[in-house]
């Protein structure tokens, strides 16, 4: 139940890595962009991959008449994401102390691992949202209306995950640090619960 | 049947041989140095690759300074220096004017010759790169972050500011010796009182190491000679600084034939540190001169000129044992010191031959006090006691001398027109080359300091005839990079150059490629008419002089509609760019404005005035297709007669105020 309890503590421990590394990558490149630019979306705002791409990306955009990029107090998100991030991150914690305590089962490293994956799944929910929101709710007066092939808009949502073409820019969206510490801490919680069981069960 | 093998071996062998004599008798006619298909691989950059070296040519009469890669011979830049320049609008906005003041006013020409690139410790650093004006002496160091000039220096009591711009091998100072003797101080006196009245002035300008800005520490007084070319000493010489003299006969007049009987002139041996320290400990003379000094400050993007009154003068007499004259035959141009610092090489250009002077002699001699002689009581070494070996070279009219890493001497002779490998210590000639035609110069990156990079050699050749497509009697001239890593130089490349390259510098493209800027932060701006925001964008009006505060963004000027404008009027542009992405320059240019356009790099300020002569609706314009949209990135300003009241207003898109 110890070791359980301690990669229970770890597994949270990594969600709080979301305030430090970014949680999601995209990056832009063209051929007049041979460094491509990108977007870091931390958990409370965005940032440029290099210092100034969130401005020419909103520069690059304003052609296509798409928002510019969102600042911390434009969305909740970047407000209350943190706020549940911590909660979970601290709670997390709690939990597996506890439980080191032996104070409790480990049944609830399963409770903050489904709790935790539902929030997350709403976040991502969210987020995908808000791309495509982002990409096609376009200012009618924008200097460049352009049409599919079956004369529909075009929309310039990035890809939640993976490639996509966008007019002359290749679209990459991955998972950054945060977003990969954060799967392996969830990954570890619930390694902690099957953990936490065999030993009890051995107890 | 053997006899018939054998000859059967015998015809195929005379055969061979017969196709070999071929091959080089056309080789030869065809191309004069031969290019094969492998020799064009060693300078062809596949499209999107870079070079490994930076260039840096001297423009000569350009004014300016280019920048190119080897062993591609691509021109990547031309950087104004001495000369006003459209393209940027150097020399014409209102922030650069201030760089080609000087005490006899504003001058938009000089003649560019050496640059030397900034030193630590012997090796090339980076960070600067310094030039010489030789017309109206003039020393400029040039960024190598920005790949702009900085800062220039007028360079009092000199004319023709040849034997520059030189480094010390820790950048403490860059040397500018005058190529004429002139009256010092300038005075109305006849011509034929050279002997004794003119002088030759040897200016030494300290760097400060932190912001490289320069200011004149002292300058020596020498004897009436013409000093033609200087180099630092390195390793074991630091501290001595050497100068090639011709007309040491004091000739005022047809110099061809008058400065040409001596059969040896001088290399004069400065030994700086103890000037230095003579000035130092408050030595020297100031005395009344004046010269202008003229700093770029990157922050407000701007020029400022100061006019300065006094300069420290040092009498050579005065401080004994810092300055010994070498003997070397034959009016020397070039005087190259060797990677290891021991070796002074004087080119006599009126020679055969190279004369090697030893470093160690140079003081043995010293120390021993055999002195053959004096000039204006300078002591003068005996020839012997110096020279340290010959070149026997078999050319005509040595000129300079680079080296590469592994001790080796490479010298440009103009008048057999051919580059001579030769190797230091046994003075014996390894390779000769030709070049097309008469060659002046030569530049091996590295090649003026302890570490030469002995990769590839640039020849400067001051005569271009046939070499490229004719275009007319006036052409460019032509540089030639010969492959110096092998035993035998190999001809690689022509490539035209721009102006009359003198001298250049080159260095590892390491070196600079990392620090080389991308933009000019827009929050550093301190220009004191930029709009760092686009709502600040606005027109003043103070008397007939009315400032525009425009800001540029893909693809639109703030304001773009101005009226209240009078005839009259004089209208400064104040154009700031917002852009902060790599190559985003935005351009302007206003019909009728008797000036330059201004290409504005990407967070930086310019401005030019305009004076709007006739009553009309005139339109400006970007001048750099900037974006998709630069085709509409244009705006008016109304322009009424002096006597209208029309109030002044200013729009972009219909906001923005009046």
């Amino acid at each position: 139940m110890k070791k359980a309890s301690v990669l229970m503590i770890i597994g949270s421990l990594m969600v709080l890595s979301l305030f430090v590394f970014p949680m999601w990558n995209i990056m832009l490149g063209a051929p007049q962009y041979p460094e491509p630019l990108g977007i870091n979306i931390y958990i409370n705002g965005l940032q440029g991959q290099s210092e100034f791409d969130i401005q020419n990306i909103d520069g690059l955009n304003h052609y296509i008449g798409m928002k510019t990029l969102p600042k911390p107090e434009d969305m909740w998100e970047f407000t209350v994401f943190p706020i549940v991030a911590l909660s979970m991150g601290l709670m997390g914690i709690l939990v597996g102390i506890l439980a080191f305590m032996d104070k409790l089962k480990p049944q609830w490293f399963l409770y903050w691992f489904v709790l935790m994956s539902i929030l997350g799944v709403l976040g991502v929910y969210d987020f995908s949202q808000w791309l495509y929101d982002y990409g096609t709710d376009l200012d009618p007066n924008a200097i460049m209306k352009l049409q599919n092939p079956d004369g529909t808009p075009m929309k310039y949502n990035p890809p939640l995950f993976g490639h996509k073409k966008l007019l002359n820019f290749d679209a990459y969206s991955y998972p950054h640090i945060g977003g990969v510490l954060l799967w392996i801490g969830m990954m570890l919680t619930l390694a902690s619960y099957f953990v936490g069981r065999q030993s009890c069960n051995y107890k | 049947m053997n006899k018939l093998k054998i000859k059967i071996a015998i015809f195929t062998a005379a055969g061979l041989l017969l196709a070999g004599c071929g091959g080089e008798i056309n080789k030869g006619k065809k191309s004069n140095g031969a290019l094969s298909a492998n020799v064009a691989e060693k300078v062809y950059i596949a499209p999107g690759e870079q070079d490994d070296y930076y260039a840096f040519l001297s423009g000569g009469y350009s004014g300016n300074l280019t920048v190119y890669g080897l062993p591609s011979g691509r021109m990547f830049k031309e950087i104004p220096v001495f000369s006003q320049f459209p393209t940027s609008g150097y020399g014409y906005s209102e922030e650069t004017q201030p760089m080609l003041n000087t005490s006899f006013g504003f001058i938009p020409w000089d003649d560019l010759h050496h640059p030397d690139i900034s030193q630590t410790k012997g090796e090339l650093d980076g960070r600067w790169i310094f030039v010489n004006g030789n017309n109206t002496p003039r020393i400029a160091r040039v960024s190598l972050s920005t790949f702009e000039t900085e800062e220039i220096i007028e360079i009092p009591n000199s004319a023709g500011n040849h034997s520059s711009s030189f480094i010390t091998e820790n950048t403490e100072y860059v040397v500018a010796g005058t190529r004429f003797a002139v009256p010092v101080p300038q005075r109305d006196i006849p011509i034929s009182d050279y002997k004794g009245n003119f002088k030759g002035a040897l200016t030494f300008i300290s760097v400060e190491p932190e912001h490289g800005h320069l200011d004149i520490k002292f300058q020596l007084i020498m004897p009436g000679f013409n000093y033609d070319l200087s180099r630092p000493g390195r390793n074991k010489s630091h501290g001595w600084f050497f100068f090639s003299t011709y007309n040491t006969e004091e000739a005022n007049t047809l110099l061809e034939v008058n400065a040409s009987q001596n059969d040896k002139d001088f290399i004069a041996a400065v030994n700086w540190k103890k000037i230095e320290e003579y000035v130092n400990n408050g030595g020297g003379e100031m005395v009344t001169a004046s010269y202008a000094h003229n700093v770029y400050d990157e922050s407000t993007h701007t020029a400022t000129s100061t006019l300065k009154k006094e300069v420290l003068t040092v009498d050579p007499t005065m401080v004994p044992g810092a300055i010994y004259l070498l003997p070397t035959p034959k009016s020397p141009h070039g005087c190259d010191v060797d990677p290891s610092g021991q070796y002074i090489i004087g080119s006599g250009k009126l020679s055969a031959d190279i004369t090697v002077h030893s470093f160690d002699k140079m003081i043995a001699a010293i120390e021993a006090e055999k002195f053959a002689g004096e000039a204006y009581g300078i002591p003068i070494l005996a020839f012997e006691d110096v020279m340290e070996g010959t070149v026997k070279s078999g050319g005509l009219g040595p000129l300079h001398t680079e080296f590469d890493n592994n001790g080796n001497a490479y010298t440009t002779f103009f008048i057999s027109s051919e580059v001579v490998k030769w190797k230091l210590g046994t003075w014996e000639v390894v390779d000769r080359q030709p070049t097309f035609y008469s060659v002046g110069h030569l530049m091996i990156p590295g090649g003026n300091s302890r570490k030469p990079y002995g990769k590839y050699l640039v020849a400067m050749n001051k005569i271009t005839k046939d070499r490229y497509l004719p275009t007319g009697p006036e052409m460019e001239h032509s540089a030639q990079i010969y492959d110096i890593s092998g035993e035998k130089m190999e001809l690689l490349y022509d490539f035209p150059t721009h102006g009359e390259p003198h001298y250049a510098a080159g260095c590892s493209a390491d070196l600079l490629r990392d620090n080389s800027k991308k933009i000019y932060r827009l929050d550093a701006n301190k220009h004191p008419y930029a709009v760092t925001n686009p709502a600040d964008a606005r027109v003043e009006r103070d008397g007939n002089v009315v400032h525009i505060y425009m800001a540029t963004i893909r693809s639109h000027f703030t304001p773009d509609n101005i009226e209240g404008v009078k005839v009259g009027d004089k209208v400064y542009f104040h154009v700031t760019n917002h852009e902060q992405d790599f190559d985003v320059p935005h351009g302007i240019s206003m019909i009728g404005a008797q000036t330059s356009e201004l290409l504005i790099m990407p967070g930086q300020t310019k401005s030019f005035l305009w004076e709007p002569k006739r009553v009309g609706v005139w339109p400006f314009y970007c001048t750099d297709f900037c974006s998709a949209l630069h085709q509409e990135m244009q705006g008016y300003v109304r322009v009424s007669p002096a006597s209208s009241d029309i109030e002044l207003s200013w729009t972009v898109g219909g906001d923005l105020g009046e």
